[in-house]
């Protein structure tokens, strides 16, 4: 999937300005963005899945430009799968209800249909013993996991992680990325903000490395973690690797 | 110890609580049987059986026109709450105004002032029908801002991950906003609901003939002043305790965070 990114700008109305002339061109297998926090990787994936709107520049995906009104972005986000850092699973749903209610509703499925893809995608994760609980009472690993599952299940074009493993404890962040390194094994494409350095560098294909709201380096796992080019990309990596 | 006092994050055991409660309940009924003793008042309810159509008609009185309020004030509440984030500033002005001077004045003025002004003014004759429109006025900007505030709690991430599995406006508004706002609307709901069964009793203060108004008459027919106004206040527990009872119910039935 090739996905262009133009000048792509925001600024938000407290006027802190996040992102500032992203220019990206490539396609799009497995993409890791790393850098530093307030470096504007969230807002720049958020953009990409048409959840925020750029103050200037633009997005295109297989060439064809994202129109930034909302008619359009709901549109556009049905084709897209996203999972938040955390708390992004419905409260009131159930893990399964989470992925059968929006294949139902957006997606036009039958509820039957719906509930037999949830519980294949559940079962394929070992998920489906407590698919019935209510989210507070699953771990964040399982939250994490189902929450995965759920932008999966209508099958879209690409999944776009937000930091998915930042809110949890070690022992839940290997579950989580075993899942999306399974996940990208059978063709799915994503693109993943990630603090973990291992995984960016061994599961994904590209990394990019967003540094003040541009797009400092980018390239494979390999040029970018063994030969920084820039001081800034040093001095990251310098302190991500320092207690490893 | 482990009887009277609750050790960190345990709940207590069914004997302890017992045990406390009942402890309660004595010290309070010795605080006032020997309050009676000391200025020597005998209760007599012997009159109580003769009077029991007043006591019934009132008590009808009140829970009707509490459950008219209830549903006439949850309509007002959910507009003034709807209108108050209007983006047409007079509707926004209308229904903020609104909530601001009802919350912050007493009921008895505002049933004198739409009773005897306004009902007069407008030809609304029936008692009954304005004091549950009065109180209805009243309850509905509390309403309205529980239902505000149950509106403003609803996490952002959950409208952004409504958002990002693809509902619109109105989807998101069924499946997401609604269940979780009605969550946390229902249970504060049902405290409400007691909060009007007792504001009803103002409405005596126009001669609309509840609960109250009738053990005010029966009191002064009977000079049992004291005992008029304890069955009185047994006849609202009976009435508020199920209520309180069910609110906590529900909260806890609704309470899936955390």
């Amino acid at each position: 999937m090739r996905i262009e990114l133009e000048d792509l700008s925001k600024t938000f109305d407290s006027g802190r300005e996040v992102l500032r002339g992203v220019n990206f061109d490539d396609e799009v297998t497995s993409l890791a963005i790393i850098g530093p926090s307030g470096g504007g990787k969230s807002t720049l994936l958020r953009v990409i899945g048409g959840l925020l709107s750029p103050t200037s520049g633009s997005v295109r995906v297989d060439g064809r430009e994202i129109v930034q009104d909302e008619r359009h972005l709901t549109q556009y986000r049905r084709e897209v799968g996203f999972v938040f850092q955390q708390g992004g699973l419905f409260h009131h749903m159930t893990g399964r209800e989470n992925i059968i209610r929006p294949l139902v509703v957006v997606h036009g499925m039958g509820e039957k249909e719906a509930g037999r893809r949830a519980d294949e995608l559940l079962a394929r994760f070992g998920l489906e013993e407590d698919a019935h609980k209510l989210p507070a009472a699953l771990s964040g690993g399982q939250r994490q996991r189902i929450a995965i599952a759920r932008a999966i299940a209508p099958g879209p074009r690409l999944l776009l992680l937000d930091e998915p493993t930042s809110a949890l404890d070690p022992e839940y962040t290997t579950e989580v990325l075993d899942m999306i390194n399974e996940l990208s094994q059978s063709g799915i494409r994503f693109i993943i903000v990630t603090h973990e350095m291992g995984f960016a560098r061994r599961a994904c294909e590209r990394a990019a490395f967003l540094y003040g709201g541009t797009i400092l380096e980018y390239g494979s796992g390999r040029e970018l973690f063994e030969a920084p080019k820039t001081k800034e990309l040093g001095q990251f990596l310098g302190k991500m690797f320092e207690w490893q | 110890m482990a009887l009277f006092v609750q050790k960190d994050g345990r709940k207590p055991s069914p004997f302890a609580a017992a045990l406390n409660i009942v402890l309660v309940c004595a010290v309070v009924t010795a605080v006032f049987w020997l309050s009676l003793a000391i200025i020597d008042i005998r209760f007599d309810f012997s009159f109580l059986p003769d009077y029991r159509k007043w006591v019934l008609r009132g008590f009808g009185t009140t829970v009707g026109v509490s459950v008219m309020s209830l549903v006439l004030s949850l309509l007002i509440g959910v507009l003034a709450a709807v209108g108050g984030s209007s983006r047409v500033l007079f509707l926004r002005y209308l229904c903020r105004g609104y909530v601001t001077v009802i919350r912050g004045t007493p009921l008895i003025t505002q049933i004198y002032l739409f009773y005897y002004i306004i009902g007069t003014a407008w030809g609304i004759e029936s008692r009954l029908l304005s004091g549950a429109l009065i109180l209805s006025v009243f309850e509905g900007a509390y309403i309205c801002e529980i239902i505000r505030g149950s509106y403003l709690s609803i996490d952002e991430t959950q409208l952004e991950a409504a958002r990002a599995v693809g509902f619109n406006r109105s989807q998101t508004a069924k499946y997401v906003i609604l269940p979780q706002m009605i969550a946390r609307t229902v249970p504060a709901l049902a405290g409400q609901f007691a909060s009007i069964i007792k504001d009803s009793s103002l409405l005596s203060m126009i001669a609309v003939v509840e609960l109250s108004q009738a053990f005010r008459e029966i009191s002064t027919s009977t000079f049992h002043l004291f005992e008029a106004y304890f069955t009185l206040g047994a006849i609202y527990l009976c009435l508020t305790l199920p209520i309180s009872f069910a609110s906590k119910r529900l909260e806890r039935r609704f309470y899936y965070e955390n």
